[in-house]
């Protein structure tokens, strides 16, 4: 029998499950996939938005702004790439600018600094933005984060501190009886008091388990271009356009990888896992793109994706009891600006849902970091020297393009939640994230998840359920 | 910090030729880097045949070619250190490598030879619609899996891309027990050797669909279906004309892209061929640092990566005797019809020969190739058909270049009426 049970290890399941973690609570995390922070978290901007742009009094600007202060902190503790580059709204018409001005106040409403730039000023800062500036808000406290390891690290530093992680089950059923909770997994069954419901874009069907709901949510796919890290100074901000009522528009930003961003569509779709991208989708992201930052080195292009975001039908994110049971808790809807919000959202579901049902306690041996991860690229030769000599494996490259050393993935596979599949390990340690994406070392990336985990190197995963890299082992003579 | 007369990056057909006639040519204090646990790069997985033609008369497999060299290399006693990835380098010939046993070293070079080859094009640089599935695979790496490790990457294949590895892994996999349904060139023309179409598609079977490309991929974990389509000569697909192939893998080869990071790191000059711009001597912008072999400009036939990386240990030998003087500087501009020429300077002089090596646009018939300075034309060669999948190699004599009037030459094709 669990204290808390929480489906889904998304970025939001992930940070309650970390914030829970520091009280005398028993608490399993149960998710579908093979690999947590796999799906939405997976696959989005990465930026943590000022939060100047939420309608005032919303969960989401609330939520925005307070995440938004708490990722210093949070970087530090589950070291990772995070750098407060800021952001620009970029006007580029007359009408534009007076948009800017009311963005502006509600910044402030927001409690937000900004700062309206000229297009002088707007164009020192950013020299490759469209001529056509009129004026720019700037939002110095937004940021660029590394969103895959964000929810590896806080799982990590959950399961650390005692959280149960079950992977690669989904939730079919849930009963409640006795003021239990049976969690009915594709695996086995879970008790537990409360249940917290972070199940992303499947939250809506997890919360009919339960009762009808009043909600709804709407699948809505982002396509991107992935930059190489060509040079640095095309663009030094997160460089947006005005919002619309379609979402924040197209961005161009620097990621925390030094690489480029350029994205997202905004679509609404049927299929939840649909996770496709066409080529019309991308021209005209392409087009709206170049509107701003009329320069951007297309044939650097190294990968496109898409991540599909759950967009409520309350235009705010839905954080709550359930209508009929007060020991189940729905976090849903959670789209953009979700990231940034969630540390925040795990703070608010605790302070005012989770603790009306426990008698929180701190544990005392709470350990709010994870182990050290070593970054050989980001060493100096010293450092590096001291580490290969311990250990040798730290020496010897895999990925030659992002230049990730045999030693960095052993010490992921030897962690609370190591990668099973080979974009486990690319998501994790960059191995195949390069120009050459994985051609090189992907190979080598398999025998070793193959001869770690003790099977044939066709049992091995690039990413999801049936998707094995090899077919069959060749005649042996 | 340790010095070296000469380090060369990359172990394979280009480096190792390089390392040989530096050797040859008076250079004793060589070192090669080399990545991967032997040398010999790429052609290590190129079981097949039809490699050595030119430079040995016979038809080699890749590994027998490449061994020819690496024992050349250690009866020289030239030394090379494997396993061991250069991290970077400087404008002052500084080279930082790392490996397990040395750790991370700094050597400071008298001379650099970049041999570090080429990578394949990947799904995402050419910007594949679709589902992003497992199965998706370029050609190259197939080949890894299937040469060196044992593993099969799939059983139903299409293929995208006439390059010659995919034609290659055709054959490859076909012998392996997988079908192959068909390979699908977005261009009107092959971009792969004849020689290769013939012993691997033709002989098996295959068809080969010309302006076609990828509409799609379909699948949930794997790929399912590849929906291929007619493009029209501004490359856009033709509505109806949708092919469905129900298969589990999608090859690609797609294209060689010079794998330079190193010399892009610090802002060498790049040319069309995205690897560095060279001078007569296969010399960068960067006195004292020379590419050859595939991360130049990628070749056809290894025979003539060698004779490349030959070039290169030459000049570098020459440059760290100090014998190369820097009188003039000619640009060589590439005119009607040429892709790409190499090389992009003339800078030592012009009383040697120099070949220059070019591919053109697209394939065609009876022309001239006219060399021209200053608005004259100083050397015409009638070529009956060319391709853009064969490069091109024409000498000029110094008789000839003793013509060259002004600081610029262009070559370009002209048709004969």
């Amino acid at each position: 029998m669990y204290d808390v049970i929480i489906i889904g290890a998304g970025v939001t399941g992930a940070m309650i499950a970390r914030k829970l973690a520091r009280f005398n609570l028993s608490i399993a995390l149960l998710e579908k996939e093979n690999d947590v922070g796999n799906i939405t978290s997976n696959a989005n901007s990465a930026i943590i938005h000022s939060g100047y742009d939420p309608v005032p009094g919303t969960l989401k600007a609330k939520l925005n702004v307070l995440g938004n202060s708490m990722f210093d902190q949070i970087a530090d503790e589950l070291d990772v790439h995070f750098k407060r580059i800021g952001s620009m709204t970029i006007a580029t018409s007359d009408e534009q600018l007076e948009t800017l001005k009311e963005l502006k106040k509600r910044s402030e409403l927001n409690g937000v600094p900004t700062e309206l730039l000229s297009k002088e000023q707007a164009l020192e800062l950013e020299p490759n933005l469209t001529s056509d500036t009129k004026g720019a808000l700037l939002a110095p406290t937004a940021g660029i984060i590394d969103p895959f390891n964000l929810v590896v690290h806080a799982v990590e530093n959950a399961v650390d501190n005692g959280v149960k992680l079950f992977l690669d089950q989904a939730v079919v059923d849930i009963e409640y009886q006795n003021s239990v909770f049976s969690v009915k997994t594709t695996k086995d069954t879970y008790q537990g008091k409360v249940v917290i419901n972070a199940a992303g874009l499947h939250s809506d069907e997890i919360a009919k388990m339960i009762e009808p709901i009043d909600w709804s949510l709407t699948p809505r796919k982002g396509e991107y271009f992935v930059l190489d890290h060509y040079k640095l100074g095309l663009v030094n901000h997160t460089i947006f356009p005005l919002p619309s009522a379609k979402g924040k528009g197209v961005l161009v930003s620097l990621t925390s990888s030094n690489n480029y961003i350029v994205g997202p569509s905004s679509e609404p779709i049927q299929d939840k896992d649909d996770a496709s991208t066409d080529a019309p989708t991308l021209a005209e992201i392409r087009r709206q793109a170049t509107e701003l930052v009329p320069s951007i080195p297309f044939n650097q292009v190294i990968r496109v994706f898409s991540g599909v975001r759950p967009t409520p039908s309350t235009h705010d994110f839905i954080i709550g009891f359930a209508k009929s049971n007060e020991h189940f808790i729905n976090v849903a809807g959670i789209e953009s600006p979700g990231l940034v919000s969630s540390p925040a959202i795990a703070e608010y579901v605790v302070d005012n849902f989770v603790s009306k049902l426990f008698n929180l306690e701190e544990k005392k041996d709470f350990n709010p970091r994870v182990r050290r991860y070593h970054r050989l690229n980001e060493l100096s030769e010293e450092d590096r020297n001291a580490l290969i000599k311990q250990n040798p494996e730290y020496g010897k490259i895999i990925c030659s393009c992002e230049k990730v050393s045999l030693g960095e993935i052993k010490d992921l596979l030897a962690r609370s939640v190591p990668p099973t599949t080979v974009k486990g390990v690319k998501r994790r340690c960059r191995a195949g994230f390069g120009k050459c994406q994985g051609g090189f070392c992907s190979p080598m990336v398999t025998m070793l998840l193959a001869e770690h985990f003790h099977v044939s190197p066709t049992a091995i995963k690039w990413d999801k359920d049936d998707s094995e890299i090899l077919v069959e082992e060749v005649k042996v003579l | 910090m340790r010095k070296r007369d000469l380090v060369i990056i990359g172990g394979g057909s280009a480096g190792m030729a390089a390392a040989i006639e530096a050797k040859k040519n008076g250079i004793d204090d060589i070192l090669i880097l080399e990545k991967d646990s032997v040398l010999g790069g790429i052609l290590n997985q190129c079981i097949h045949n039809g490699f050595g033609l030119t430079e040995f008369k016979e038809e080699l497999t890749g590994p027998e070619y490449l061994s020819r060299f690496a024992e050349q290399v250690k009866e020289l006693g030239i030394e090379y250190k494997l396993d061991s990835l250069v991290l970077s380098i400087t404008r002052d010939k500084l080279v930082t490598y790392s490996n397990a046993v040395d750790g991370v070293v700094t050597l400071e070079a008298k001379a650099i030879i970049f041999a570090t080859g080429c990578y394949e094009r990947s799904p995402g640089a050419i910007q594949l619609s679709g589902d992003r599935v497992s199965g998706i695979i370029t050609a190259g790496t197939a080949q890894k899996y299937l040469n060196i490790h044992g593993y099969l990457a799939g059983k139903r294949i299409v293929i995208l891309g006439s390059g010659d590895i995919g034609l290659i892994m055709a054959r490859r996999m076909t012998l392996e027990g997988a079908k192959v349904l068909c390979v699908s060139e977005l261009m009107p023309y092959s971009n792969g050797l004849n020689r290769n179409i013939a012993q691997c598609l033709n002989d098996y079977n295959i068809p080969l669909y010309l302006s076609r490309s990828v509409l799609r991929v379909e699948g949930k974990g794997r790929v399912e279906k590849v929906v291929l389509a007619a493009v029209d000569d501004k490359m856009k697909f033709i509505p109806g004309t949708e092919m469905e192939f129900e298969c589990d893998t999608l090859l690609l080869s797609v294209g060689l892209i010079p794998y330079v990071s190193l010399l892009d790191n610090i802002d060498v000059k790049m040319s069309s061929t995205r690897g560095a711009m060279v001078n007569d001597q296969l010399e960068t912008e960067v006195p004292g640092i020379f590419a050859c072999g595939n991360c130049l400009h990628v070749h056809d036939v290894v025979d003539f990566v060698t004779d490349e990386g030959r070039d290169a240990g030459r000049s570098a030998a020459r440059y760290i005797l100090g014998e190369v003087k820097k009188t003039i500087k000619i640009k060589v501009n590439p005119g009607n019809g040429i892709g790409y020429v190499i090389p992009q300077y003339i800078e030592t002089d012009l009383n040697h020969d120099i070949t220059f090596k070019f591919r053109v646009r697209k394939p065609i018939k009876d022309v001239f190739v006219n060399f021209e300075s200053n608005g004259e034309v100083f050397h015409k060669v009638i070529k009956p058909v060319l391709i853009p999948s064969e490069m091109v190699m024409i000498k000029v004599s110094k008789d000839k270049l003793a013509n060259i009037k002004g600081e610029e030459i262009s070559l370009y094709l002209e048709e004969r009426k």
